[in-house]
């Protein structure tokens, strides 16, 4: 393709000589202009995918007078916190984001350091039916979370677990850890069995191997499926709906839930400030992280 | 080496607590709801057996019906908005912004991290009337025309849910198309673009065909996930106007948890499963006829 191009470039040039310095140029000017419509459309779809999140953002540090005297695009009049200041103090988010984080940290922790252990155990440890506990794990990801709802309360009820937080780390990680197995044994199964022969030629027993080598070369991945857990756990409605009574123990999307109900269509302002908080923070952590967190949820979902 | 790897002390202590968490708290419960849809009752009233009237009981039930409607809709057209805005996006991606396509991909994805109750939020009050009114009724009056209120309809709640949906998640579903297809062979394109392919005949004839394996894992994938859609029409609007947008998944935590009904509720949750599998099934058959053709 280049190279055609450049011939027929080299040959048009030839011919005529005293176009050569205005030919490329208008070439590269018509090839610009050709690309117009494709700019357009890409500012098109930044408009469309990031506009609501400004808007959301501006909106939260508008007054209540200016929601209903100003147009929905206009901008804040001034840059004024009174709406935060109400959704941490008054909305209790700042509790929210406390019980979120006391739910989401442990069971990411755990869903990571028992599918690691797990994966290694099934894909470099050699028994026989390890095949087949692979795949009655795998077949896990396959139901529903309604499915073990009634059973999961009546459970943690009789348990007398129902005023802690417990239920919810307990029930994320049973659910997040089929998937995290199998893409952990999957990583293994990319990883040059030599290494960890060599270190069994060299005396070291499968499970220092397993804490000496194994989990220092699955860093990577434990911090990519560390991520898709961490998403889905922090975002997660419907478990925190059924397993919180107590508004003490709500979190950040059950926090966001009953602020909508408690000021719903009179007082945007906090809301505004709740949600934006919640998009800023996943932004920060988004910019830092793309990359792994794009190619994670990918992975995650196709090998689901 | 054999001996070293085998040894079955490291086997139990680094597999015993998965297996042990995953078997208490997920298939002993997915058993137990198993043999729950065939009682009535709950934990206080105690159970009584009933066979298959659940099921009966399912089947003329009209609310039930209902959002098993809701949810088939919802996830037929969320699915079809998805995979293919998702699949425009990564042609764009892969075929006009090649190299520069990084930061647009980037921007695009950054939705699909937020929680979706938050989505949701944002959402009505974009599409919100009255004193509040969002930009997309300020558009409206702009155009000349009177405000909507998307929330009082169902089908204004349906296409709010499906606009945040495809918003939050096509940028997701195009990164996934595109590492698809970023895997067909540069010379492939290349010698059909010598036979004479170009533009519209390039992606029907030489590209779809080779990315329909991705493709179809995607259709699957976003079936199963917008089947159990659940967050964001409880948090756009509760379900309403009545009960009119309510999927199964919704009607299934009603039944079980506000009226108590256990077992009516375990019933649901086992049709929402069966849902999910025969559509996967689906599917999967009819590509493979497709490709056997």
């Amino acid at each position: 393709m280049t190279t055609t191009q450049s011939l027929v470039e080299s040959g048009s040039a030839a011919r005529v000589p005293s176009r050569r310095a205005t030919q490329p140029f208008r070439r590269r000017a018509r090839r610009r202009l050709r690309r117009l419509p494709v700019w357009c459309a890409v500012g098109l779809l930044l408009v469309v995918v990031l506009y609501p999140l400004l808007w959301m953002i501006l909106g939260s540090f508008k007054t209540p007078t200016e929601f209903f005297e100003n147009p929905a695009w206009a901008l804040p009049e001034s840059l004024d916190f009174e709406n935060y200041v109400t959704a941490l103090t008054r909305g209790d988010v700042a509790l929210n984001y406390r019980n979120s984080m006391l739910v989401t940290l442990p069971s990411v922790f755990l869903i990571i350091i028992l599918g690691v252990a797990a994966g290694y155990a099934l894909e470099i440890m050699i028994w026989k039916g390890r095949h087949n506990t692979l795949l009655f794990v795998l077949a896990g990801i396959m139901v529903p979370g309604q499915m073990i709802l009634v059973p999961l309360f009546t459970m943690y009820f009789r348990a007398g677990l129902t005023d802690t937080l417990w239920p919810l780390v307990l029930t994320y990680t049973a659910m997040g850890l089929p998937l995290t197995t199998f893409l952990m044994a999957a990583y293994f199964r990319s990883m040059p069995r030599e290494i960890f022969e060599a270190a069994a030629v060299d005396g070291s027993g499968p499970l220092r191997s397993f804490f000496l080598i194994g989990v220092p070369l699955m860093r990577n991945a434990m911090l990519t499926i560390g991520l898709i857990q961490f998403f889905s756990v922090f975002n997660d409605l419907l478990i925190a709906l059924t397993f919180t009574t107590d508004p003490e123990l709500a979190t950040i999307q059950l926090g966001l839930l009953s602020l909508s109900d408690e000021y719903g269509s009179t007082q945007y302002g906090p809301l505004f400030a709740a949600i934006s908080v919640n998009i800023v923070v996943l932004l920060v952590v988004f910019a830092f992280l793309n990359k792994k967190i794009m190619a994670g949820l990918a992975a995650g979902s196709l090998k689901g | 080496m054999n001996r070293v790897y085998g040894d079955r002390k490291t086997i139990l202590i680094l597999l015993l607590p998965t297996l042990a968490i995953y078997v208490f708290l997920k298939v002993v419960p997915v058993a137990w709801s198993l043999g729950l849809s065939f009682f009535e009752g709950n934990t206080l009233r105690g159970f009584e057996f009933v066979g298959f009237d659940n099921f009966t009981t399912f089947l003329s039930d009209d609310a039930a019906l209902q959002s098993v409607r809701v949810s088939i809709m919802f996830a037929v057209l969320a699915t079809i908005g998805q995979v293919t805005l998702g699949y425009l996006l990564a042609l764009l991606y892969v075929f006009v912004l090649r190299k520069g396509s990084a930061f647009v991909r980037t921007a695009v994805f950054f939705p699909m991290v937020l929680p979706t109750v938050a989505v949701a939020l944002l959402f009505r009050s974009f599409v919100a009337v009255g004193d509040t009114q969002g930009p997309v009724n300020e558009i409206i009056n702009a155009a000349g025309g009177e405000s909507v209120e998307f929330m009082a309809s169902t089908w204004g709640t349906m296409g709010t849910a499906l606009a945040m949906t495809l918003w939050s998640s096509m940028g997701f579903y195009a990164v996934l198309l595109y590492t698809g297809l970023l895997d067909i062979p540069d010379e492939v394109i290349e010698s059909a673009r010598l036979d004479g392919a170009g533009g519209l005949r390039m992606v029907r004839h030489v590209i779809i065909p080779l990315s329909l394996p991705i493709l179809l894992s995607s259709i699957i994938f976003s079936l199963n996930a917008t089947l159990k859609v659940f967050d964001s029409l409880l948090a756009l609007n509760n379900g309403g106007p009545g009960t009119s947008t309510a999927p199964l998944t919704l009607y299934m935590y009603r039944t079980a948890f506000e009226y108590a009904e256990y077992g009516y509720g375990s019933t649901i949750a086992l049709v929402l499963t069966l849902l999910c599998l025969v559509f996967t099934l689906t599917v999967f058959r009819s590509s493979r006829r497709r490709v056997e053709d």
